[in-house]
């Protein structure tokens, strides 16, 4: 289905309003709205301080992931790469892991204190995704090759995952209450995170469009690139760090979110196929409507218990693929 | 001389692509043909600076290629790769337009004077037609004028085509030669060709054997004609038919 870029930013506007409707409306006891009963104030205050920013808290999350997928796609020209297939959202996730290990009592530290603590856990989590990418990279010489590439990010992700394991059994009191949020949480997505996710979404955002267009000239090759003049090491390492910092940022207050970073630029690409500086923000767009989505359903679907959402995205975007690859086999072999 | 290469040695790992290469190229077209393996596209890559060689240098109007900036480079040499390597959602136009990308560079627009090299360069190779299609929508002989077509959107005084006929029916080869023949008249075209006949249609060639230079010289010169029959094992001959030189197959 090909919409035009304006008809594709409709779209994405308007689903995007509604779910955060939905999102200010959905509750631990399913939907609720103020005429049900409930105290202004702490209806005010229920939405205020934990519906609202939940909600953008995880919309920017799903962006984040949504343009460090397109990124990664367009860097390693590779449809199936991903922050999560590449090793680098385990990589993140293996750093925070181990911020929090190693200082086991952070978070009964004083609120000024902890404010350092998050910015070492944001940091750690960027060098974190910086080094799973690395590795995966090394491991497979290179992006060149779908396959090798795909194993490498997996055996990267199993490995550190496993790593990360290790740490949460030697150190369980300071991780058992962040099991939730090593499977994909955003239900501790309050204000103080979104004070990061969304600067970190604008600037990674705004750096990656003002680059598009080296994504564009990768689509010729290396080779091609570099004959257009390109100085393509620091611009691809310009574009490495957006994709571990988007990266970091997400997995920082969020865990591991999967398949939002794979699943969101190609609906994009299949409803408005161009250039990358359109691909990049739609995927941003798309990328938050969809965790948003899967925010909301996470929340109300077995109400008052919640999903993590990190599994929801896993069944859903894992689904979604499948369903293309039978498809897209049956067409013989079309385009992922 | 425009574009020198001055002793170049390249190579891969152990194995040496190109072998001391010493040759020039000014206004006009060369051809640069050889047996499989030779070292032509190395040779063009190591001459567009794709590749550093282990010896020698590139000159481009007697400057080393090396001191270039990246876009000062990009802006004078226009490169073609052999197999059209080109993926993704980009259409037509936009592929062309990339070719542009040394004169803005990656922060401009593109301007009126931009938008007329890429609508000559599509009209020269006839692929304005398809402009808002898919590259990977398009037929191989259709991706290779679009190709072709970024590459002289770049307007650079010296291209490089490695393959540039590939996948193109006779029609369109025989418009592609009339187009380097045209473009060579103030620029230095050379091209790699593996059809012989295709590359007897250049006013030079270049005749590569394991990566040293067999012979160069004017394509109707009969010294050049017995170093490529050599080269290629004696499997060709080449001949003159109606004013033309044309290379046939030996097959008895």
């Amino acid at each position: 289905m090909n919409l035009s870029r304006t008809g594709l930013a409709w779209a994405l506007a308007l689903v995007t309003l509604f779910l955060f409707g939905a999102g200010l409306a959905a509750g631990s006891d399913g939907w609720s709205w103020p005429s049900h009963g409930v105290d202004d104030r702490a209806w005010a205050a229920i939405v205020g301080q934990i519906r609202a920013p939940r909600t953008l808290g995880a919309w920017a999350v799903g962006a984040l992931l949504g343009l460090a997928g397109a990124v990664a796609q367009g860097l390693f020209r590779n449809p199936l790469a991903d922050p999560y297939l590449l090793g680098s959202a385990a990589g993140a996730s293996l750093a925070v892991v181990a911020v929090l290990a190693l200082g086991a009592g952070a978070w009964a530290l004083p609120v000024a204190m902890a404010r350092w603590a998050e910015v070492g856990l944001v940091v750690a989590a960027f060098l974190g995704a910086l080094g799973g990418l690395a590795l995966t990279l090394l491991l497979a010489r290179g992006a060149a090759s779908t396959p090798r590439l795909l194993l490498s990010g997996v055996v990267v992700g199993v490995m550190l995952t496993a790593v990360s394991d290790l740490l949460t059994l030697a150190s369980p009191d300071a991780l058992r209450g962040r099991q939730g949020f090593l499977l994909g949480h955003t239900g501790y997505l309050g204000w103080d995170a979104v004070a990061w996710l969304l600067p970190g979404l604008l600037l990674t955002a705004a750096v990656a469009w003002r680059l598009s267009r080296v994504l564009d000239a990768l689509a010729l090759g290396e080779d091609g690139a570099l004959s257009l003049g390109l100085d393509l090491p620091r611009l691809r390492a310009a574009l490495v760090a957006v994709l571990a910092l988007s990266t970091g940022l997400a997995v920082a207050h969020a865990g591991l979110v999967a398949f939002v970073g794979l699943v969101a630029p190609h609906l994009v690409r299949r409803a408005v196929p161009g250039r990358h500086g359109t691909v990049l923000l739609a995927s941003a767009a798309m990328g938050g409507v969809l965790l948003l989505a899967a925010d909301v359903a996470a929340r109300t679907l077995l109400a008052p218990r919640e999903l993590p959402v990190g599994v929801l995205t896993a069944v859903l975007g894992g689904g979604y693929l499948l369903w293309r690859l039978g498809r897209d086999a049956q067409a013989g072999g079309a385009r992922p | 001389m425009r574009l020198a290469a001055q002793g170049l040695t390249v190579r891969h790992g152990r194995h040496e692509a190109l072998r001391d290469v010493r040759v020039g190229f000014d206004t006009g077209w060369t051809a640069v043909v050889g047996p499989n393996g030779a070292g032509k596209s190395t040779l063009l890559r190591a001459l567009a600076g794709l590749c550093a060689p282990h010896a020698g240098q590139v000159l481009l109007d007697g400057r080393p290629l090396v001191e270039l900036t990246p876009r000062e480079r990009g802006r004078r040499l226009a490169w073609l790769a052999q197999h059209g390597d080109a993926a993704g959602d980009l259409t037509a136009r936009d592929v062309v337009a990339l070719g542009r990308l040394p004169h803005t560079g990656l922060f401009s627009t593109p301007g009126l004077a931009d938008e007329a090299a890429i609508d000559e360069a599509m009209q020269a190779t006839g692929c304005a037609a398809w402009a808002g299609r898919r590259l990977a929508s398009l037929s191989g002989g259709e991706r290779q004028r679009v190709l072709l077509a970024r590459a002289l959107a770049v307007q650079a005084p010296v291209v490089l085509l490695d393959e540039p006929t590939t996948h193109l029916d006779p029609p369109q080869q025989v418009a592609v030669v009339r187009l380097l023949r045209e473009l060579s008249r103030d620029r230095s075209v050379v091209t790699v060709l593996h059809d012989l006949p295709l590359a007897l249609q250049a006013q030079r060639l270049l005749v590569l054997d394991q990566g040293r230079v067999a012979a160069e010289g004017a394509s109707g010169d009969p010294a050049v004609h017995r170093a490529l029959q050599t080269v290629f094992g004696d499997a060709l001959q080449i001949r003159q038919l109606e004013g033309t030189w044309v290379a046939v197959p030996r097959v008895d």
